[in-house]
C-alpha cells in the first residue's frame, strides 16, 4: 500500500510538469495576426503598443526562456525571479491588476457551484441507478434510463435559459443578482446557488446514473451475490453491504474523470447566471485575448484537477485491496 | 440428394451480419429503434434541408419580426424574420456534419495514438501516456475556448479542434483494447512465421479492436454535437449567421428571449431530441455488440411471490 502511494505521489511531478507545459505552449501559439487584433482592440485603451504587449507576454526570447520566465527558475528580463514557483502567474494584460488576485476573488464561487452540484448529481444518480440495476428491465428500469440519457441529452445551457426565462415571464421572478457571501448569510447564498447546481448536477447525474447501474448489473451477475442470496439474507443486504461497496469503486473513478468536463459545465453555467467565479472570468478573458489571466487560470484548473486525480486514485488504492497486488 | 438438402439447411439460416444486427434491433431493442428513427430524421434534415424547409437558411425578412408560431411560420421568427423552422432544418445539416466528421477525425486520431502506444510500449508508451494525462487535466471545454480564440470561429476550425481534443482523450480506450488484444498467442506465432509489423496491425489487431472502434465512435457523435453548441453558445464556435443551434441560443435572441421564448425553446428541443437519439441508439449497438452481457449467469430480478420457496427460485433461474 505505501509503495502505491509513493508511487502515485511521484506521479504528480510530471503530470503538472507536462500540464503546465501543454498550457504553456498552447499560450504562445498566438499567431501574430492575432496580436495585431489584440492592438487593435485594446491598444487605445489600455496604451499599449504591439511592442508593449510583445514585451508583457515575453515573446521576444527563445520559447525555452519563456517558460523558465514563465515557471520562474529563469530570472525575469529585468533580473529579478518571479513566476509560478514564487505565486505570481503575472498581471491581465490589459487591466493591469494581478491575475492572482483574480482568481482569489472568484474562487470562492466556483468552488461552492462545484461541491454543491457533486452533491445533487450523486444524490439524485446513486439512488436511481441502484434501483436501475436491481429491477433490470422492468418499467421502473426503463423510465431511470430514459431519465438518464434526458440528462446527458438536455443541453446545461439550455435548462438554465429555461430556467431563466420562464419564470420571468410566468412569475416575474428574477434570480439575485448581488453575491452573499456563505459566511454571512447561509440560507441567501444557499437560495442563490441552489438552482444553477441543480442545472450543473443534472448533466452529472446522467453518466453516473448509467456507470452505477452498469457496475451494479456486472457485480451482480458474481457468484459471491448468488451465495449472499443462497443464505437466505434480505434484498437490501445483498445489495448494500456486498454488491454496492464493489460496483462504487469504479464510479469514483468515473466521479474523478468527470471533473474536468464539470469545470466546463460550470463555465457555462456561471456565464447563464452571471455568477462571478473563475468560470466567468476565464470566458471573459478568452474574448478580451488576455491571455495572462487565461494562462493563469487554465493553470490553476490544472494543477486542481492533478490534485482531484489524486485523491480519487487514493481513494481507489484505500478501498481496492487488489492495487496492491498489480 | 442428402447433398441438396444438406446445402439448403444450411443456407436458410445464413442471413447478411448487417441485416441481421437490424432485425435483432427490431425486435429486442424498441428504445433502439426509436433512437434509430430519430437518427434518421436528422440525415434526413440534414442532407435534404433545401427540399424541406420551407424559407431559406438566411431568409432576412421573411415575416415579420419576432412573430409567434402561426400557420405560416410554424415555431415563430427571429427578430430579423427568419423562419425559425427552416433555421432549425438547416441547423440539423451543421450538427450532422459536425457531429459525424468531428467525431471520424477524433476516431481517426484515437486510434492511431493508442495502437502505436500500445503496440510499440515501453518508453514511447509511458512518456505518451503522460502526456494523454496531462491533457486530460486540463478542462476539455476551456482548452477548446482558448484554441478556437486563436484560430478564429468557423466550422472547420471547430471540427478540428474538437477532433484534436477527444481524439487524445479517446486514445486511452483504443490502447486498452490494444493492450489486452497483444497478449493473444497468435500474434507471437504470426511473428514467429515472420510477418512485419505492418501486417500484423492491419491484418491481425485492427479487426479484432473494430468493435471498440465503433462504439467509440457512436459516443463521441452526440458528444461532439452537444459541444459544438455549447462552443457556439459561449461564442466560440460557428459564428452568426450560420444556424448552429447552440448559436441560436445566444447573441441576439438573449436580448428579445424573454418577448419571444420561442427563440430558446425550440434549438434546445432539437438538440435534446437529436442527442437523446444518437445516445439511445448507440447504446442499443453497444448492447447488441458486447458478448459479455448476453446471456449471463442469470437475471438478478427474482420477484418473490406468496409460495415461492428461494430453493424453488434458484433451481428455476440456473437452468435459465
Amino acid at each position: 500500500m505505501r509503495v502505491y502511494i509513493i508511487r502515485r505521489l511521484l506521479l504528480i511531478i510530471p503530470t503538472v510538469l507536462l500540464t503546465s507545459i501543454i498550457i504553456f505552449i498552447t499560450i504562445r501559439l498566438i499567431p501574430g495576426s492575432i496580436i495585431d487584433i489584440m492592438v487593435e482592440q485594446f491598444g487605445a485603451y489600455a496604451k499599449v503598443d504591439r511592442a508593449a504587449v510583445e514585451n508583457e507576454l515575453g515573446l521576444n526570447v527563445p520559447i525555452y526562456i519563456q517558460y523558465g520566465r514563465w515557471v520562474g527558475v529563469v530570472p525575469q528580463a529585468d533580473g529579478k525571479i518571479s513566476g509560478v514557483m514564487e505565486g505570481n502567474l503575472g498581471d491581465s494584460l490589459w487591466h493591469g491588476t494581478p491575475v492572482i488576485s483574480e482568481i482569489e476573488s472568484s474562487w470562492p464561487v466556483t468552488f461552492e457551484l462545484a461541491v454543491l452540484g457533486l452533491i445533487i448529481s450523486q444524490a439524485i444518480a446513486l439512488p436511481i441507478g441502484i434501483y436501475s440495476s436491481i429491477r433490470q428491465d422492468t418499467w421502473g428500469d426503463y423510465v431511470a434510463r430514459t431519465f438518464a440519457i434526458l440528462c446527458i441529452a438536455v443541453p446545461g445551457f439550455w435548462l438554465g435559459t429555461m430556467i431563466v426565462v420562464f419564470p420571468s415571464i410566468w412569475w416575474g421572478y428574477s434570480p439575485p443578482i448581488t453575491l452573499i457571501p456563505f459566511i454571512a448569510n447561509p440560507i441567501g447564498n444557499l437560495k442563490m446557488f441552489i438552482i444553477p447546481a441543480i442545472v450543473l448536477g443534472m448533466s452529472m447525474a446522467g453518466i453516473s446514473m448509467r456507470m452505477t447501474r452498469t457496475m451494479m448489473l456486472e457485480v451482480l451477475r458474481q457468484d459471491y451475490i448468488r451465495t449472499a442470496w443462497a443464505k437466505g439474507l434480505r434484498e437490501r443486504v445483498v445489495v448494500m453491504r456486498h454488491a454496492l461497496r464493489n460496483a462504487l469503486i469504479p464510479v469514483i473513478t468515473i466521479i474523478g474523470m468527470q471533473v474536468p468536463v464539470m469545470v466546463g459545465g460550470e463555465v457555462i453555467i456561471e456565464n447563464i447566471f452571471n455568477l462571478p467565479g473563475m468560470g466567468r472570468l476565464i470566458t471573459t478573458a478568452t474574448l478580451d485575448r488576455d491571455y495572462t489571466i487565461v494562462s493563469g487560470t487554465m493553470l490553476v484548473f490544472g494543477i486542481v484537477m492533478v490534485l482531484i486525480n489524486l485523491l480519487v486514485d487514493l481513494t481507489y488504492g484505500y478501498l481496492d485491496p487488489r492495487v496492491n497486488y498489480k | 440428394m442428402k447433398d441438396n438438402s444438406l446445402k439448403r439447411k444450411t443456407e436458410r439460416k445464413r442471413r447478411s451480419g448487417m441485416i441481421n444486427l437490424l432485425a435483432r434491433l427490431l425486435k429486442e431493442k424498441p428504445l433502439g429503434t426509436v433512437g434509430l428513427l430519430i437518427t434518421l430524421l436528422l440525415l434526413l434534415a440534414g442532407v435534404f434541408a433545401n427540399f424541406i424547409a420551407p424559407y431559406g437558411m438566411n431568409a432576412v425578412g421573411a415575416g415579420p419580426s419576432l412573430s409567434a408560431p402561426s400557420i405560416h411560420f410554424w415555431l415563430g421568427t427571429d427578430n430579423l424574420g427568419r423562419d425559425l423552422l427552416s433555421r432549425i432544418i438547416y441547423g440539423a445539416r451543421i450538427s450532422v456534419i459536425v457531429g459525424l466528421i468531428g467525431a471520424a477525425i477524433s476516431v481517426v486520431l484515437s486510434t492511431i495514438i493508442g495502437i502505436l502506444s500500445a503496440y510499440i510500449g515501453g518508453a514511447f508508451d509511458l512518456i505518451m501516456q503522460r502526456i494523454v494525462d496531462a491533457w486530460m487535466c486540463i478542462p476539455p471545454l476551456i482548452l477548446m475556448m482558448v484554441l478556437i480564440s486563436m484560430v478564429g470561429p468557423g466550422m472547420w476550425q471547430v471540427i478540428i479542434v474538437m477532433g484534436l481534443s477527444f481524439g487524445i482523450t479517446g486514445s486511452r480506450i483504443v490502447r486498452s483494447s490494444t493492450i489486452s488484444m497483444k497478449a493473444n498467442m497468435y500474434l507471437e506465432a504470426s511473428r514467429a512465421l515472420g510477418c512485419s509489423n505492418t501486417r500484423i496491425l492491419t491484418k491481425h489487431i485492427l479487426p479484432n479492436i473494430m468493435s471498440t472502434i465503433i462504439i467509440l465512435f457512436s459516443t463521441l457523435v452526440p458528444t461532439m454535437i452537444l459541444t459544438e453548441a455549447s462552443l457556439s453558445f459561449l461564442g466560440f464556435g460557428i459564428a452568426p449567421p450560420a444556424p448552429s443551434w447552440g448559436g441560436m441560443l445566444t447573441g441576439s435572441a438573449r436580448n428579445y428571449m424573454f418577448m419571444a421564448p420561442w427563440l430558446v425553446i425550440w434549438p434546445g428541443v432539437a438538440l435534446s431530441i437529436v442527442v437523446y437519439g444518437v445516445n439511445v441508439f448507440g447504446d442499443a449497438l453497444r448492447d447488441l455488440l458486447d458478448p459479455r452481457l448476453m446471456g449471463g449467469v442469470g437475471r438478478y430480478g427474482v420477484k418473490i411471490k406468496k409460495g415461492d420457496t428461494v430453493k424453488s427460485k434458484l433451481a428455476a433461474r440456473s437452468d435459465g
